[in-house]
C-alpha cells in the first residue's frame, strides 16, 4: 500500500495540489468569485516550483495568457466563474483550433449575467460545449466531492496534453468552496502524461499526424522549428488555408480525435443500477442530493438507480443509452433550467420517458425534493 | 444518516465561525470520521451574519449542506435571529449569555454561555471567542477527541498565536465541564 | 531577385502576400527584419506574435516561431509566451484598431507591466481588413465607410499612450522614413521592458480612397512632409507647425522588468534557480 496524505482540504484548493502534482508550471487569470482561490493558491504556490502565476488585466487575457504560456511549454491553466466563462470563450475556440493543450476550471455560479455571484448552479454545462463559434469537440469534467476535483484535475492535464485540446473542469460553488477529507497520493503513483514533442533534427510539420499518433507532435517556441500558429484554418504546414477539402479534413480530425476516443476519455459511476426500475441522471454537487434521495427511495421499496456521468463532454453516449434501455423512466436532476436532460433525450429517444428537475435560483437541490419527483413520476 | 451529526455556527463576519467549523471538521478527519465544513460566501463574509457548517458522521456523507442542524452556535443577536431557529427537534442552541431569545422562539435546549466575556476576561482577546466555542462544542458533545483539536488548533491558527489559542481551547473545555 | 535579408527571414513559399498595391505593411516588416539582421539576434530565439487585422498577417510571412491569435489579443498571448520563457525575443505586430480599440486594455497593462516586449504599431488609421471603417486613429473629420459623414471622434495617439501608461520605450516614425524606423526598431527591441514603435502607415485603397489622399506615392510623400521631430518641431515658428505630426523618441528610460521581477520571487521562494 502507499502512503497518502490525508488533509481537509477545500475544493478549489484541491484543485491547485493536483494541477501542481500534474505538472503545471504556468497560471494566468482574473479575480471572479467563487473561482478566486483558485489563482490565489497558484500565486503563492507557483513560484515556489520554478513555475509562474500572473493576474492579467481581464478574463480574455487570463486565457490568452494561459495559452502563450501552454505555446512557450509550460502546463498551464486558467480559471474562472459565471462571466468570466463567457468572456473566455472565443480563445476556448482559439485553442481548440491551433491544438493548445489548456486546463479551464469553471467553478458555476448562478446566471445570466451577474447572476448570483456567490450561489451555486450547473447553468454552464451547454456553454462548455458550444460556448465558442463554430464547429468543435471538447472536454468538460464535472466532479462531485473534493476528492474527485483532485482526480478530475489531474485527468484534465493529462486529456490536454494527450490530445493537444482544452479541456473543462466544470465544478461548482458547491465543490468549489466545501471542505473535506481527501486523500493526496504520493506523486509517483500518479500517472502523468506529456504532450509529444518532436525529435531533434526532426523534418517537422507542425500540424502533421504522424503514424501512430493520435495528435500532431507538439513543439514549444524557441525550440529551433520555426512553425506558424494561427486561429485561421490552416493545413498541415500551420499556414493559413482556404481550401474547402483541407477544412474538412482539419475540422473532422479535430473533433474525431474526440470523439473516436470517447471510451478512454468517458468516466461514470453508477450507484444501486444492478436492478433499479428507475434512473435519475445527475453529475457535479448534485449527485449528491440524489444519491442521498435514492437512499430514502430504496428504503421505501422504489428500485429506482443513479448514473452519473462525470465527464459531461464528450457525453457518455453508449452508456446512458443503455440506461435508457434498461429502465421504464428517467429523471435528469441538475441546478439549471433544462440543460443536460436534453442531451440524455438526444441519447435514450424513445426507449425512457425522460423527465427534468432542476432550479437555478442558487439554492441546491433538496434530498426531499428529489424523492418527491421521483414519487411523483416514477 | 442517523449518526449524522449536522453543527451549524454563527456570528458576525470576521469572528472567525469558519475557521471554528474548519477546525472541528479538520479534527473529526483525523479521529478517522467522515466530516465536511461549508460556509456563506459573499458580502455576509465580510460583516453581518455569517454562518459556517459541520456535518460529522462515521459513515460517507451524501448531501453536503445542513439541512436541519442539531446543534447551533449563535455568538450574536443577530445569527441567533438568523440561523437559530431552524434546528432539528430536540436540537441544542447554544448562544453567548447577553443574547435574548424572542418570543415564541422554538427550541426544546437552549444554553447561554459566556463565551464572548471568556474570551476577553480569561485569556485577553475577544478574538479567540471562536476557539472558546470549538473547546466547548467538542468537551459538550464528545463528537472529537480533545487530541485532534488540539491539533487542528495549532496547526490552522496564525503563528506565533498557538499560546494564546490553546489557552482559549483550554477555557472552552473548562467552560463546558462547568456547564455539564 | 530577392535579397539576402528576404530570403533569410521570410518564409518565400507564403509569398506574395494578400496586402493591396500601394500599401506600406512590406515596408515596415522588411524594416523590421533588417532591425532583427542588423542585431544579430538567433532567428530560433524570437517570437513574432499579432492579433487580427492586415498587419497581422506579417507574421505568417515571417522565418521565425509565429503566432497569429485573436483580434486585439495578441498582446496577452505575447505576455504569457514572455513570462512563460523569458529567455525568448517577443515581438508583437499590431494595427491600430487591434491594438488601441479592441486590445487598448491589453496594451496599456502590458506598459504598465514593463514587460520585455516590443510591440511595433502599423498604424494606419483605418480598419483596412473589414473595409475602412474609422479607428480609434483616424483622425476627427476624416472619412470612413462607418464616417460617411465625417468622423467626430478623436484620435488617439498611440506612442504617447503607451509612454503614459508605463512603457520605458516609445517612439514613433513613418514608413516613409526607412532608415530610422530600423534604428527605432532596434533600440527598442534592445531596451529590456516594455517598448513601443508606432510607424505612421498608409492605407491607400481605403483610407487613401476615401479620403481623397492620392496614391500611395502621393501618401508616402504626404508622411514625409508632416511628420516632424518633435525637437525640431519645437523651434518651428508657431505659422508653420499647423498640420505637422511628432515623431521621434517619446521615452527611452531603464526601469525594472517584469519577468525579471518574477525571477527575483523565484529565486527568492527557492533560494536557488527556476528550473525553467
Amino acid at each position: 500500500m502507499s502512503k497518502k496524505t490525508v488533509k481537509l482540504m477545500q475544493g478549489n484548493e484541491a484543485c491547485v495540489e493536483a494541477a501542481l502534482m500534474a505538472g503545471m508550471k504556468f497560471f494566468a487569470g482574473y479575480p471572479i468569485t467563487p473561482s478566486t482561490e483558485l489563482a490565489e493558491i497558484s500565486s503563492e504556490k507557483l513560484p515556489r516550483v520554478g513555475g509562474k502565476f500572473i493576474q492579467m488585466e481581464d478574463e480574455i487575457a487570463g486565457i490568452a495568457a494561459a495559452i502563450g504560456g501552454s505555446i512557450a511549454g509550460l502546463k498551464s491553466m486558467t480559471a474562472t466563474s459565471g462571466p468570466g466563462f463567457s468572456l473566455k470563450q472565443e480563445n476556448i475556440g482559439y485553442a481548440a483550433i491551433a491544438e493548445i493543450p489548456l486546463v479551464i476550471v469553471n467553478v458555476m455560479r448562478g446566471g445570466p449575467s451577474t447572476g448570483l455571484p456567490t450561489s451555486p448552479a450547473q447553468g454552464d454545462v451547454m456553454q462548455a460545449k458550444w460556448g465558442t463559434h463554430g464547429d468543435h469537440a471538447i472536454i468538460a469534467l464535472s466532479p462531485q466531492s473534493v476528492m474527485e476535483t483532485f482526480d478530475i484535475t489531474i485527468k484534465a492535464f493529462n486529456l490536454a496534453e494527450k490530445y493537444r485540446t482544452p479541456v473543462i473542469v466544470l465544478t461548482d460553488e458547491v465543490v468549489g468552496h466545501m471542505r473535506e477529507k481527501i486523500e493526496i497520493p504520493e506523486p509517483g503513483d500518479i500517472e502523468i502524461v506529456n504532450r509529444t514533442v518532436p525529435g531533434p533534427g526532426e523534418d517537422y510539420l507542425p500540424y502533421r499526424l504522424e503514424a501512430g499518433d493520435i495528435v500532431p507532435k507538439m513543439a514549444p517556441f524557441g525550440a529551433g522549428y520555426r512553425y506558424h500558429i494561427t486561429g485561421l484554418f490552416h493545413d498541415e504546414t500551420g499556414f493559413p488555408s482556404n481550401s474547402t477539402e483541407n477544412a474538412d479534413i482539419m475540422l473532422k480530425r479535430m473533433i474525431s480525435k474526440i470523439e473516436d476516443n470517447r471510451d478512454d476519455i468517458v468516466m461514470f459511476d453508477e450507484f444501486m443500477m444492478e436492478d433499479a426500475e428507475y434512473a435519475i441522471i445527475s453529475y457535479g454537487s448534485t449527485a449528491r442530493t440524489v444519491r442521498n434521495a435514492i437512499k430514502t427511495l430504496r428504503e421505501q421499496g422504489m428500485k429506482v438507480g443513479l448514473f452519473r456521468p462525470i465527464t459531461i463532454w464528450p457525453s457518455a453516449e453508449k452508456e446512458i443509452r443503455e440506461v435508457g434501455r434498461k429502465v421504464k423512466k428517467i429523471i435528469v436532476a441538475e441546478m439549471n433550467m433544462g440543460q443536460y436532460v436534453q442531451e440524455v433525450e438526444r441519447i435514450v429517444k424513445s426507449d425512457a420517458e425522460v423527465f427534468h428537475l432542476g432550479r437555478a435560483n442558487g439554492e441546491v437541490l433538496m434530498p426531499s425534493e428529489v424523492v418527491q419527483k421521483a414519487k411523483e413520476v416514477f | 444518516m442517523s449518526n449524522q451529526t449536522q453543527i451549524r455556527l454563527a456570528g458576525s463576519g470576521g469572528q472567525g465561525m469558519i475557521m471554528a467549523g474548519v477546525i472541528l471538521a479538520e479534527a473529526a478527519i483525523l479521529d478517522d470520521k467522515i466530516a465536511i465544513q461549508s460556509q456563506s460566501y459573499g458580502p455576509e463574509a465580510r460583516g453581518g451574519a455569517s454562518k459556517a457548517e459541520v456535518i460529522i458522521s462515521n459513515e460517507e456523507i451524501d448531501f453536503p449542506k445542513v439541512i436541519e442542524p442539531d446543534l447551533v452556535l449563535s455568538l450574536t443577536q443577530e445569527a441567533t435571529m438568523k440561523y437559530g431557529n431552524s434546528l432539528k427537534e430536540g436540537g441544542l442552541l447554544i448562544i453567548d449569555e447577553d443574547i435574548l431569545l424572542p418570543e415564541g422562539f422554538e427550541s426544546s435546549r437552549v444554553i447561554k454561555v459566556p463565551i464572548l466575556r471568556t474570551a476577553k476576561e480569561n485569556v485577553g482577546r475577544a478574538i479567540v471567542a471562536n476557539i472558546v466555542a470549538v473547546g466547548f462544542i467538542a468537551e459538550f458533545t464528545q463528537l472529537v477527541s480533545r487530541e485532534s483539536v488540539e491539533k487542528a488548533v495549532l496547526g490552522r491558527v496564525p503563528k506565533g498565536t498557538e499560546p494564546m489559542n490553546k489557552k482559549a481551547l483550554s477555557e472552552g473545555y473548562a467552560l463546558a465541564q462547568s456547564v455539564k | 531577385m530577392t535579397s539576402e535579408i528576404v530570403q533569410k527571414y521570410f518564409r518565400i513559399e507564403n509569398l506574395p502576400h494578400i496586402w493591396c498595391p500601394g500599401c506600406s505593411n512590406g515596408v515596415v516588416t522588411r524594416a523590421l527584419t533588417v532591425a532583427i539582421d542588423e542585431l544579430g539576434l538567433d532567428q530560433d530565439n524570437i517570437v513574432v506574435v499579432s492579433g487580427i487585422g492586415c498587419s497581422s498577417r506579417a507574421p505568417g510571412y515571417l522565418d521565425f516561431n509565429t503566432l497569429h491569435t485573436t483580434h486585439g489579443r495578441g498582446l496577452a498571448f505575447a505576455t504569457g509566451i514572455k513570462l512563460a520563457n523569458p529567455k525568448l525575443d517577443v515581438i508583437l505586430i499590431a494595427g491600430d484598431g487591434d491594438v488601441s480599440a479592441i486590445g487598448g486594455n491589453h496594451l496599456i497593462h502590458a506598459a504598465r507591466r514593463n514587460i520585455d516586449i516590443t510591440t511595433i504599431v502599423f498604424n494606419n488609421n483605418i480598419y483596412g481588413m473589414t473595409g475602412g471603417q474609422y479607428s480609434p486613429t483616424t483622425p476627427t473629420d476624416a472619412k470612413g465607410t462607418t464616417a460617411p459623414h465625417g468622423n467626430i471622434d478623436k484620435p488617439f495617439d498611440i506612442a504617447q499612450l503607451a509612454t503614459a501608461a508605463g512603457a520605458t520605450y516609445a517612439s514613433r516614425t513613418t514608413a516613409y522614413h526607412v532608415n530610422q524606423m530600423v534604428k527605432y526598431f532596434k533600440d527598442a527591441i534592445t531596451n529590456k521592458g516594455f517598448s513601443m514603435v508606432e510607424v505612421a502607415s498608409i492605407c491607400p485603397t481605403y483610407y487613401g480612397r476615401k479620403n481623397k489622399s492620392g496614391s500611395g506615392v502621393q501618401m508616402m510623400q504626404t508622411l514625409k512632409n508632416d511628420f516632424i521631430d518633435r525637437m525640431a518641431y519645437d523651434k518651428l515658428p508657431e505659422e508653420k507647425k499647423a498640420g505637422k505630426h511628432l515623431m521621434g523618441v517619446f521615452k527611452n528610460i531603464t526601469l525594472p522588468e517584469y519577468t525579471a521581477e518574477y525571477q527575483r520571487v523565484i529565486e527568492a521562494l527557492q533560494g536557488g534557480e527556476s528550473n525553467e
